[in-house]
């Protein structure tokens, strides 16, 4: 009873001050913007942590987050193991070859229409298609370890980075490509000094929509079978053993390493279109 | 018109890519029984056999198209192995997590848009989540609710619900932002409370983002009902049919059943452009 009544008065406690902080003239520093979420997400821990012990829920349904961080720092080596084999092993190579695929691909179909006119309905088709899917069959073929994990990354990434960056090749505006074509420049001139420049928030929006997906598919594509290691084939199992504090864990490191994907791959996106309206502010 | 001839032809080339990689794949299955029965066999006399057989590496188009034709019609609806059931099962689920999911997402962005706390505090969490592959959580919720015995559609739905409802939480509070400050500048010269500004202005000025956002969040409801029902078991559905398929290695059910699941998310997602297309031009939005 005392952690519900704990939980809730430390919610109300926090609203308030977020509130309050919400409505001061702190707002306008970056210290004041980035506070009123982390205390939003800290309340939910709390809150978390409060409901779970005051209505005393069994482990095997909720564990606590106490529990989890505990289990987290106990399993470092584990996690790191899995982390390995689905992240950097399927997810991140499934992803540069998949992302380079499609950037290669796109700038192969830019010199035709025809193509173009052909590939991309059957590309934004392919891209609304629940592609996970196809994990079974690629699992199959490739077998249990890591390539097949890579493959379905492949196939997952590449529909959403291909169709960006034909679009993002046909932002260059007339005027500019007129000024390449009077200063006599080839083909593959203008695409490298000016189509592929502003090509680039096109193609690094698809990039960043492949983060995610990379790892949807490379964690989904280890249920369908895998070594005895690997995010997918952890959560599985610990789900079937009950060990839901694990399966937390694994969950935790997931959503860390998918943020921080996301991160890197926007922070080279600001170095890189460091010249777009969105990115100067 | 001017697309359709393009497109047909990338299609065609896709069925020719796929027969004569069905050939290739299949082919050292059909050399291998060749070589057991101690008999030669020529490239001509392997090429029909690489196309009709029993289980194969890569099923010939045909082949699929003959294993959904039989899922689809060849089957009383209410069978086991007809498609209709399985995609019924799938679906029910996928509709009922997308309601369930798009009005918590509408409800939330109207609560970001009119309270500033809210928004600060909410709004970034909602951000990163987009970036987490949200699906890992997909056995554990299906295991846990069945634990606190909730059963059948709804775990199923709830998983849904949870994956459609971040896009249109975010393309919602875009959508309800988007008129500008003229606009809400002559509201409040009209003396126009909140809730008028809302219905009159917020609302209708939401609804292209809303329907963008609705397209993203059907697809991935289905995506989450599929992968939902892989850790029960495999009892029913789309993704209980890709599960036995590859346990028992039918890999014409598999593509049947991705096939299947093709088309019910392309029907949704028409389905939903479609009702875009008449709302914005009753609204006389449409471009």
């Amino acid at each position: 009873m005392i952690w519900l009544v704990f939980a809730f008065g430390f919610w109300a406690a926090a609203w308030a001050l977020n509130v309050r902080l919400a409505a001061s003239s702190l707002m306008r520093s970056r210290a004041g913007r980035l506070a009123v979420p982390a205390i939003f997400g800290i309340t939910l821990l709390v809150v978390w942590e409060g409901v779970v012990r005051g209505l005393a829920v069994p482990g095997v349904i909720l564990p606590p987050p106490t529990a989890i961080a505990a289990r987290i720092a106990a399993e470092v080596p584990t996690l790191w193991l899995d982390f390995v084999q689905t992240f950097v092993k399927g997810a991140l190579s499934g992803y540069i070859m998949g992302c380079g695929a499609a950037v290669l691909v796109a700038i192969a179909i830019d010199r035709s229409p025809f193509l173009q006119r052909g590939l991309l309905p059957v590309g934004n088709f392919v891209a609304a298609l629940p592609i996970v899917g196809i994990a079974p069959i690629l699992v199959m073929w490739f077998g249990f370890d890591w390539h097949s994990k890579a493959a379905v990354v492949v196939v997952m990434v590449f529909f959403p980075v291909l169709v960006n960056t034909v679009a993002g090749l046909a932002a260059s505006e007339v005027m500019q490509r007129d000024l390449m074509a009077t200063y006599s420049a080839s083909y593959w001139q203008t695409l490298w000094k000016l189509r592929l420049p502003a090509a680039m928030p096109f193609i690094f929006n698809g990039l960043k929509i492949a983060t995610t997906l990379a790892l949807i598919g490379a964690i989904v594509a280890e249920f369908f079978g895998s070594p005895i290691r690997g995010m997918g084939f952890r959560i599985s199992t610990e789900v079937g053993r009950l060990g839901l504090d694990m399966v937390w864990a694994e969950i935790t490191v997931a959503a860390l390493a998918g943020s921080a994907f996301y991160g890197l791959v926007a922070l080279i996106e600001r170095g890189v279109t460091f010249w777009h309206p969105s990115q100067r502010h | 018109m001017k697309a359709v001839v393009p497109i047909l032809t990338v299609l065609a080339v896709i069925v020719a890519l796929w027969y004569a990689a069905a050939v290739w794949m299949n082919a050292p299955w059909e050399r291998d029984q060749a070589a057991r029965a101690g008999t030669a066999i020529t490239f001509a006399q392997l090429l029909p056999l690489t196309m009709v057989q029993e289980r194969p590496v890569l099923p010939a188009p045909h082949q699929v198209a003959v294993g959904l034709w039989e899922g689809l019609a060849g089957q009383a609806i209410t069978s086991k192995r007809s498609l209709v059931y399985h995609g019924w099962v799938t679906l029910s689920a996928t509709l009922l997590g997308f309601a369930i999911g798009t009005t918590a997402g509408v409800l939330l962005a109207v609560g970001i848009v009119h309270n500033r706390a809210m928004d600060l505090s909410v709004m970034p969490w909602a951000i990163a989540s987009q970036t987490i592959p949200i699906l890992a959580i997909a056995p554990m919720i299906i295991v846990v609710l069945n634990s606190v015995g909730v059963s059948g559609l709804l775990p199923k739905a709830i998983i849904s619900a949870y994956l459609s409802f971040f896009p249109v939480v975010v393309g919602m509070v875009k959508g309800l932002r988007s008129p500008d400050a003229m606009q809400l500048d002559l509201l409040r010269t009209y003396n126009a409370s909140r809730a008028a500004t809302f219905w009159k202005l917020r609302l209708p000025a939401s609804m292209p983002y809303l329907f963008t956002s609705l397209k993203v969040g059907i697809a991935a409801a289905l995506v989450g009902a599929i992968v939902g029902e892989l850790p029960t078991g495999a009892v029913a559905g789309l993704g209980a049919r890709l599960l036995q398929g590859s346990y028992y290695g039918q890999t014409v059910q598999i593509w049947a059943a991705l096939f299947t699941a093709a088309f019910a998310a392309a029907a949704l997602v028409a389905l939903i452009g479609a009702v875009q297309r008449v709302t914005l031009r009753r609204m006389g939005m449409a471009r």
